[in-house]
């Protein structure tokens, strides 16, 4: 992981600052976020709120967003209720379990320090 | 003497990689010391399509994968007293005894002893009307659809009175996922069922492993980002479980794979709502604590985790009917294509409403907008000139029949003659649907329990 240390307000995806993982149980979903950079913690935590990240999923048709923090991880766990169309059981998605819905929040613009940016090889 | 024992994971779900076990199994041969491997095999609605196996052929309705996962392991799991746990009983854990016992059998092993863990399907006990609904599907409409199957998650305690009655396998269908893992622990150390601190070490490490590679690399890996090696042979769980506590997740020697702090962090909370209340059917879990450590290569300490009493009442997930799924694809690919889709799903989405189809459907333009978007379509419609050269047009219906669900899928097959230029590669297909409904049942509503046999007097 290459760490540029500079101080400079940039946006970006969240996908640059942090990783995560969506689960599924009935028409319930949780989305996980981690920074890559711990220290990302408070930066992310006054942007990803349960306003904008319901507001992410809102075609969705999701009706409830509740953020969990856990900062000794440091990570978030977003439970977003409705947001699976019918569930698994239910759902015309492809994705009927919404496995691929963390790249909806991973997609949110956040803005960071530089110095928090994950930055492989290939940017973009 | 360091009192270790180790818990492999096999299979996180059914459909998982076959070839999983061989590694996990090897690597438990050669540390030493006491330790069982689980296979978790049976998802939320996997018990349902079960059950409508059954129904065509009684002697199916388990995991049909299982010969091919244990026929390689199961002589050296038995000469090394490593016993093997798994919910592939489905919806037919005696069928699955049966396959096991021939299986011994063929491999020379009569005596292998067999338990089969009983009491988790509840379609005899359950009142719908009496029972609560669990609070996340509250929501969910269920079309008056007859049950196909209503299963209690059982504790660990039925595979722990198995594993004392010296099974070698032990069969079960639906239980806690964590149990699973945490049976042969309680069994092992001989913790005491209310012994909340203790149990929670074992539905800890149960739940970082029951999705097998999700805590070694698999859907973890994003290249650039979260690189892994050999992700084609990613190796799968072990846990190290101390007499003193302390948990380490490790994975099987010499494959794929890895086991790093960021990848149990995203397993420690998947599928997990409120981590201070995580609950399972042995003991509730407070994740709100946890911590992770790297204590060396493919290796991390997972520390923090708090136990608090088993919740008073029992999940039960009911499965109905849900009428029919019928599936369309046509793909349009080159110059003008983004407008070619658009106009095949706006003209299908007509001849829905010409032949007065009952369905209920939805349109995907893949390559352009399809698992991130709506039902409503907004994204496809709004799409940016430009924006794909080779699209799939998907067309997705539910109606109550199987005509119905074939007839609309049949209208993507009618696009190939009626459709815009150059439409190509239709396939269609119909699948039964099922709709789950989890309700909370009494402990009293329960009688789970378990036999332990021989092969050779389950499959004389």
């Amino acid at each position: 992981m290459n760490m540029n240390h500079q101080d400079t307000p940039v946006s970006v995806p969240l996908h640059r600052v942090a990783h995560g993982r969506a689960g599924d149980k009935g028409n319930r979903l949780n989305v996980s976020i981690m920074p890559y950079h711990p220290a990302a913690y408070p930066v992310l935590a006054a942007q990803l709120t349960e306003a904008r990240v319901l507001a992410l999923y809102a075609h969705r048709g999701a009706t409830r967003v509740v953020r969990h923090d856990l900062p000794l991880l440091p990570a978030f766990n977003f439970v977003i209720d409705d947001v699976l169309e019918g569930g698994v059981n239910g759902s015309l998605n492809l994705d009927g379990h919404g496995k691929s819905n963390s790249f909806i929040l991973l997609g949110m613009q956040v803005q960071v320090p530089l110095k928090f940016v994950h930055d492989p090889d290939a940017p973009r | 003497m360091a009192d270790i024992f180790r818990i492999g994971n096999c299979a996180g779900f059914s459909g998982d990689r076959v070839d999983a076990p061989g590694p996990v199994v090897d690597t438990l041969i050669e540390q030493g010391g006491p330790a069982a491997l689980f296979f978790e095999t049976l998802g939320e609605r996997t018990v349902a399509l079960a059950q409508l196996e059954k129904r065509r052929d009684p002697t199916r309705g388990y995991e049909p994968m299982l010969e091919r996962l244990l026929e390689p392991i199961l002589l050296r799991c038995a000469a090394h007293g490593i016993p093997i746990i798994g919910n592939f009983g489905a919806a037919n854990p005696p069928g699955a005894a049966q396959v096991i016992a021939r299986l011994a059998r063929r491999l020379g092993m009569p005596d292998l002893k067999i338990g089969v863990v009983h009491g988790d399907d509840v379609r005899d006990r359950l009142d719908i009307g009496r029972h609560a609904v669990y609070e996340a599907d509250t929501g969910l409409d269920m079309g008056g659809g007859e049950v196909v199957s209503a299963n209690a998650y059982l504790s660990a305690q039925p595979m722990v009175e198995a594993l004392r009655a010296g099974a070698q396998v032990v069969v079960t269908g639906r239980t806690g996922d964590p149990s699973l893992a945490l049976a042969p622990l309680i069994h092992h150390f001989g913790w005491a069922a209310d012994d909340w601190a203790r149990l929670a070490i074992g539905a800890t490490a149960g739940h970082l492993l029951e999705c097998g590679a999700q805590i070694t690399g698999g859907y973890y890996y994003d290249p650039g980002y979260k690189d892994i090696p050999d992700p084609a042979n990613i190796g799968f769980p072990i846990a190290e479980v101390h007499a003193d506590g302390r948990l380490f997740i490790t994975k099987a020697l010499r494959t794929g794979g890895l086991v790093n702090e960021q990848v149990v962090k995203e397993q420690l909370l998947y599928e997990i709502h409120d981590p201070g209340h995580y609950i399972t059917p042995d003991v509730t879990l407070d994740f709100s604590g946890v911590t992770v450590r790297q204590a060396g290569p493919d290796r991390v300490e997972v520390s923090g985790f708090r136990g608090g009493p088993a919740p008073r009442t029992i999940k039960a997930t009911v499965c109905f009917d849900g009428g029919w799924l019928g599936e369309g694809e046509i793909s349009y690919a080159g110059p003008n294509c983004l407008a070619r889709a658009r106009a095949a799903a706006r003209v299908l989405l007509q001849r829905l409403d010409i032949r007065k189809l009952d369905v209920e459907a939805r349109v995907d333009l893949i390559g352009v907008a399809s698992v991130h978007a709506g039902d409503a379509g907004a994204m496809w419609r709004d799409a940016a000139p430009g924006a794909a050269q080779d699209i799939r047009v998907r067309l997705a219906v539910s109606a109550r029949t199987q005509d119905d669900a074939d007839q609309a899928a049949r209208e993507v097959l009618a696009m190939y003659c009626c459709g815009p230029a150059g439409g190509g590669g239709v396939r269609w297909r119909t699948t039964p649907r099922i709709r789950t409904r989890s309700y909370l049942m009494q402990p009293s509503d329960l009688a789970p329990g378990c036999t332990v046999r021989s092969a050779v007097e389950i499959a004389p």
